[in-house]
């Protein structure tokens, strides 16, 4: 159990409201003392330590933030860490092992789909929820299904083509 | 609201979990009942818009951006009455209702009376809205929904909400309504009133676009000049009216 602000320096710490959540991450449950105030993307890089999901407008704009909630992406800045409580999250972590790589992953090395990749977790995890619904997107499908997610790099030509190289992959095997 | 500090309440209930709100549903007049729990990505995908809900089926895939569909509800952005929304537009040009629920029951309240101005509702503070109503169409239902934005999910320069409903080739009820070019949305009734009573014609369809665009209250800003958001109005009228035309002839 990870608590996020257990250290409150004065009497009105018993002031401050928690409430436990248990979330169900990358397949693991785990559980957490939160403020109700605190937001998803905090709750994963803050107290899970899961620092690949980016935290990059907080106003549900740029799509950094983006994992998936129960399987459908979604902005975790934007959203309330107890509300995922008894909900399914995964985050960029979630798709491969510390020694591998997913085929979104490989993809967007091969296809150099990234340049300062601040915003690479967010297209994968939107890409990966793509995939998962439509195995073979075209680049129009592609386009719009990552309208949400913003590259400041714009190297936006690069992604769609990773996401279509992880499509022709995942379509093999 | 609650980040920009606009908003700072000592309590939020969060209506995520509960059973029974998601719905979509059709009577057999017509009636459509969206549920609070709805959510944006779900009408964008129905076949019951596509096939009974012209104007929705429209409007659903240009809100904000596809992630944020799958969080969003059609309830949630009325309550939310943000004059740039798409929803109050399509819901006010379709002549729908809010249901709302407290402890002395439920009401209905129009769409039209519903938001107060920007970001404010007329629900009480001990009701919730649990459903939008879309009236029975009286005739066969046709409309449309344009919104010019720089980019997705940004918002909009200007949007219009058309919707008719057409029967022995006169138009039996007409909605116009306009986003973001005003201090909340704006019901276009002089033009859509225009519309009834008769057949569509190249001729009612200038006059009803230009009485749209007088009606706008569009300011100059950075995306744009007042008179070019009214000339945006203008054409986005126009083009949807046009489209409608051209249907009409194709189904006769």
């Amino acid at each position: 159990m990870s608590s996020l602000y257990e250290v409150v320096p004065s009497e009105a710490a018993d002031d401050v409201p928690v409430m436990k959540v248990t979330i169900r991450v990358n397949g693991e449950n785990r559980s957490a003392m939160v403020e109700p105030r605190l937001l998803l993307a905090h709750l994963l890089r803050q107290g899970f330590n899961l620092t690949g999901t980016h935290t990059g407008c907080d106003t549900t704009n740029c799509g950094a933030c983006t994992v998936l909630f129960d399987g459908q992406p979604v902005k975790s800045c934007t959203m309330f860490a107890v509300q995922a409580d008894g909900h399914d999250v995964m985050t960029v972590e979630g798709l491969a092992g510390p020694s591998e790589l997913h085929a979104i992953q490989e993809g967007f090395k091969e296809e150099h789909g990234l340049q300062c990749g601040f915003c690479t977790p967010g297209m994968m995890m939107t890409s990966k929820a793509l995939l998962d619904e439509n195995p073979n997107p075209t680049e129009d499908e592609i386009r719009w299904a990552l309208s949400g997610n913003l590259c400041r790099c714009t190297g936006y030509q690069n992604i769609v083509k990773a996401v279509m190289w992880a499509a022709t992959k995942l379509d093999g095997q | 609201m609650i980040k920009l500090r606009f908003a700072a309440p000592e309590m939020l209930v969060d209506i995520n979990d509960l059973p029974g709100l998601d719905h979509l549903q059709r009577e057999d007049d017509g009636t459509l009942h969206i549920g609070a729990l709805c959510r944006h990505g779900a009408l964008e995908r129905s076949a019951l818009l596509a096939t009974h809900q012209p104007t929705m089926a429209a409007a659903a895939p240009l809100v904000a951006d596809p992630i944020v569909r799958n969080r969003g509800t059609l309830v949630g952005s009325l309550c939310h009455a943000d004059p740039q929304g798409d929803w109050a537009s399509v819901m006010a040009s379709l002549g729908g209702l809010v249901l709302a629920q407290g402890p002395k029951g439920r009401r209905t309240i129009p769409v039209k009376e519903f938001v107060r101005g920007p970001f404010q509702n007329t629900l009480a503070t001990d009701e919730i809205a649990v459903e939008a109503i879309v009236p029975a169409p009286q005739g066969v239902p046709a409309g449309g929904y344009l919104k010019l934005e720089r980019r997705v999910g940004d918002f909009a320069t200007a949007g219009v909400a058309v919707s008719i409903d057409r029967s022995g080739g006169k138009v039996t009820r007409a909605g116009i309504a306009l986003t973001g070019v005003g201090g909340s949305t704006i019901a276009a009734d002089e033009a859509a009133q225009l519309l009834v009573g008769g057949p569509l014609t190249a001729e009612v369809i200038g006059e009803a676009a230009e009485l749209a665009a007088q009606a706008a209250q569009p300011r100059t800003d950075h995306r744009g000049s007042a008179s070019y958001k009214r000339q945006v109005v203008r054409v986005f009228t126009s083009r949807i009216l046009t489209r409608l035309l051209a249907t009409e002839v194709e189904a006769a």
